[in-house]
Formats: C-alpha cells, structure tokens, sequence
C-alpha cells in the first residue's frame, strides 16, 4: 500500500493583485486628503447635534482659544496678500515680499498689527515658541474689526466662523460677535463637534 | 514569497553563447509594503469629515433701528451663569413682574424639561414635528415640505420666546449648549440679548 502523495504546491502567491489593491487605496487617499493646517493652538470645540457642514472655500475662521485669545485665519493665498497690503495701508505699515509671501502660508495667526512684521520673520520653528498674545479686540483698540471688514473687501463671498474652545469665556464671545455685529455680519457659524441627541 | 525564477538552463556548449532568459517575474512584496504603509499613513493623516457648525442669525445692530416688540407673558429668560448653571424665570401674565428664578443645570431633566414642556403647553403643534421627522426619514414627504410644515409650527405667534442671557462668568460652552437645546426642544424664537444689570443681582441673590 503506497501512501498517498499530497502533491507539494508552491508557497509563491501571485502579489500583483494585491498590489493593485495597495495603489488603489493609496490613490484614493492621497486624492482625498486635506492635510490639516497646524493651527497655532488646540481647541476643544463644543459638541452640539447641529448636522449643517461648514463649507470648504471662502472661510474667515476665529479661533477663540481656552485663554479667550483670538486667532485670524482666512483661505486664499492672494487674497491674504491683497488682505495684508490693505490692513498695512490702514496702519501706515508697510510689508515686504517675504513678508507678504510668508502671510499667505500662515494659516492662523494672532499677533497685534503692529508684532506681525516681526512675526512673520521668524522662522517656522520659532514661530511654534513664539506666545501670541491675540488679536486685539476690546473696545479701545479693535484690530479684529479692521481685519473682518478689509477680509471681507477683499473676499465677497466670505462666510464668518467662529471656532471657540469650550472653556473660553464668555466676554470675549460677546466681544466677537459683537464686533461681527458691529461690521454687519449677522450671519455667522459655530463650529462644534457632532453629538447625538439623546433623547 | 515570490521569487526571481533561475533563468533557463544554460546554454549549451559550442554553440552560439545566447543570452539567458530571464524571469519577467518580480518581486512584488517590498512594494506593497511600501504601498500599505503609505496607505496607512494617509488613513491617518486624512480628515475625512468636515467640521459641523451651528448657524446664528444676530439681529441688525444698528442705531435708531426699534427692536421687534414682544409679549413680556410670552419670554422665558435664561440666564447663563458659573460651574454650568442655569437661572430661569418666567415674567408673570398679570403682574408684569418676573417670578422667582429657578436654578437647574444643562441636561435630560434639566433645562430641557422645563423647556419642552413648557412650549408644547404654549404651542400645541410642536409634537408634530417629531412626526415629520418620521416621514422624512422615511420618504413619505420630501425635504421642503418638512421645511416648510416645520417653520410653519415654529413661527407660531403665541409660542415661546427664549430669551439667552450669558453672565459673564458663564463659559463659551454654556452658549453653544443652550442655542443646542434650542434646536432639540424645536424652540422657534430665541434670541441672545445682553444681561442687565438687574439680572446680575438676580443671579447674585440666588444660591446657586
């Protein structure tokens, strides 16, 4: 009696399927992606049941942070030069092209008008070091209010979101939507976090 | 694993030396490595969903423009105030004078309580909204009907008015909290109105 012979298979598998697979996926993501623009402080947002997304473009973001600091960001890298040569205008400030070219990477910033040339001097390392105290925004020097009202010459279409941290307080809330109010902007968003009703 | 095949035997001796045939086959592994690992890096450096937000509509502040006139009966003020309280009252029908505060905290049985009860007492269509929501979720009407049946329950004149006060000791939180349960109780008018100095003393007087 032989016994029977389990005929040997090869361990070889054919990977170009899998291949095709990986680079599918890697495609898919990397088209997908939107890398996040470092922000120069981490807020924790409130979380409401809101469902309404916040539109990608022509955004004009306030970051209050946990310190009621408040933070400036605007998309559109021209629009953020033609927004510095009027805010430099207004203030009798001038900025040079690499200035101006390091503005329009900046993603968020909140430094007075005045700090901001030094600001943008610095080099990437230095800036993360770098404690910005915040736009000014209290009734005596209201630099927030000039940069909603040049951003919005400059960006018609620009739609106002206010990002707060939970624990920010509420004057300074008050102040900014205060402040929108006071440039005509009614309309604006709370960016919160999704939470699901529970009831 | 996949191996680089060994070329054909060789060639054979006193004829014309021929080039080995070689495998067209290659090794595939280091690059699907190569492709799950960026693969996973951009899983985890995307941000897939958009930030959610909540619209506020702020009335227009301008001089010598009259504020919309309400029935003081009608409002419910709440006031916003330290360690996530809330202060509540009622102005009373005959006296015109406010009641006594109530004190209650964010929550199931907290504010949201009082103020779904107390606008499905002034607005008896507010639980037929829930019912819309039902056929919308389950095609029965379409998206603009919904919309319209709803503002349409909203926008009733004897319903409550919910009027916002934050203290300023009360945190960003506390605001995004309450215009929340605005929108849970399906509450139709409220408004964020400034404290007064009368209510501060309020907030004051009662323990919290």
């Amino acid at each position: 009696m032989s016994k029977v012979k389990v005929p040997r298979k090869s361990t070889v598998v054919d990977m170009t399927a899998m291949t095709d697979v990986a680079f599918l996926l890697l495609t898919f993501f990397m088209l997908a992606t939107k890398f996040k623009p470092d922000e120069p402080v981490t807020v924790t947002t409130p979380s409401s049941i809101s469902e309404i997304k916040l539109p990608e473009t022509d955004i004009l973001l306030l970051t209050i942070d946990k310190d009621s600091k408040v933070y400036f960001a605007m998309d559109g890298d021209q629009n953020k030069i033609t927004l510095l040569e009027k805010m430099g205008e207004k203030y009798k400030l001038t900025f040079t092209a690499d200035q101006k070219k390091q503005f329009s990477l900046l993603s968020s910033f909140g430094v007075s008008i005045k700090q901001l040339g030094s600001y943008l001097d610095l080099d990437a390392e230095q800036r993360k070091e770098f404690k910005q105290p915040g736009i000014p925004c209290d009734t005596l020097n209201n630099e927030l209010a000039d940069w909603i009202l040049q951003a919005r010459f400059t960006n018609k279409n620009l739609r106002v979101a206010v990002k707060g941290d939970g624990d920010a307080g509420y004057p300074v809330v008050k102040q900014v939507i205060s402040t929108l109010q006071d440039k005509k902007v009614n309309r604006f968003n709370f960016i919160t976090s999704l939470e699901k009703a529970d009831n | 694993m996949a191996d680089i095949e060994a070329g054909g035997g060789g060639g054979k001796k006193g004829k014309k030396v021929r080039g080995k045939k070689q495998s067209t086959r290659v090794d595939f592994t280091p690059m699907v490595d190569l492709g799950f690992l960026l693969i996973t890096f951009f899983m985890l450096t995307t941000s897939m969903n958009k930030p959610q937000t909540m619209e506020i509509n702020m009335p227009v502040k301008e001089e010598g423009v009259e504020n919309t006139p309400v029935k003081l009966s009608q409002t419910l003020t709440i006031l916003l105030t330290k360690d996530d309280k809330v202060v509540y009252y009622f102005i009373n029908k005959d006296t015109k004078e406010p009641e006594t505060p109530q004190v209650t905290n964010f929550g199931k049985a907290g504010i949201r309580a009082s103020l779904l009860k107390e606008n499905r007492m002034r607005n008896v269509k507010v639980d037929s909204i829930a019912i819309y929501k039902e056929q919308l979720q389950t095609n029965k009407i379409d998206e603009q009907t919904f919309r319209n049946n709803v503002a349409a329950i909203k926008s009733f004149k004897d319903g409550l008015i919910v009027l916002i006060k934050a203290n300023d000791d009360s945190k960003y939180k506390n605001l995004v909290d309450i215009l929340d349960e605005m929108n849970i109780c399906n509450i139709g008018r409220y408004a964020i109105v400034d404290i007064t100095p009368m209510e501060v003393d309020m907030l004051k007087e009662t323990p919290l």
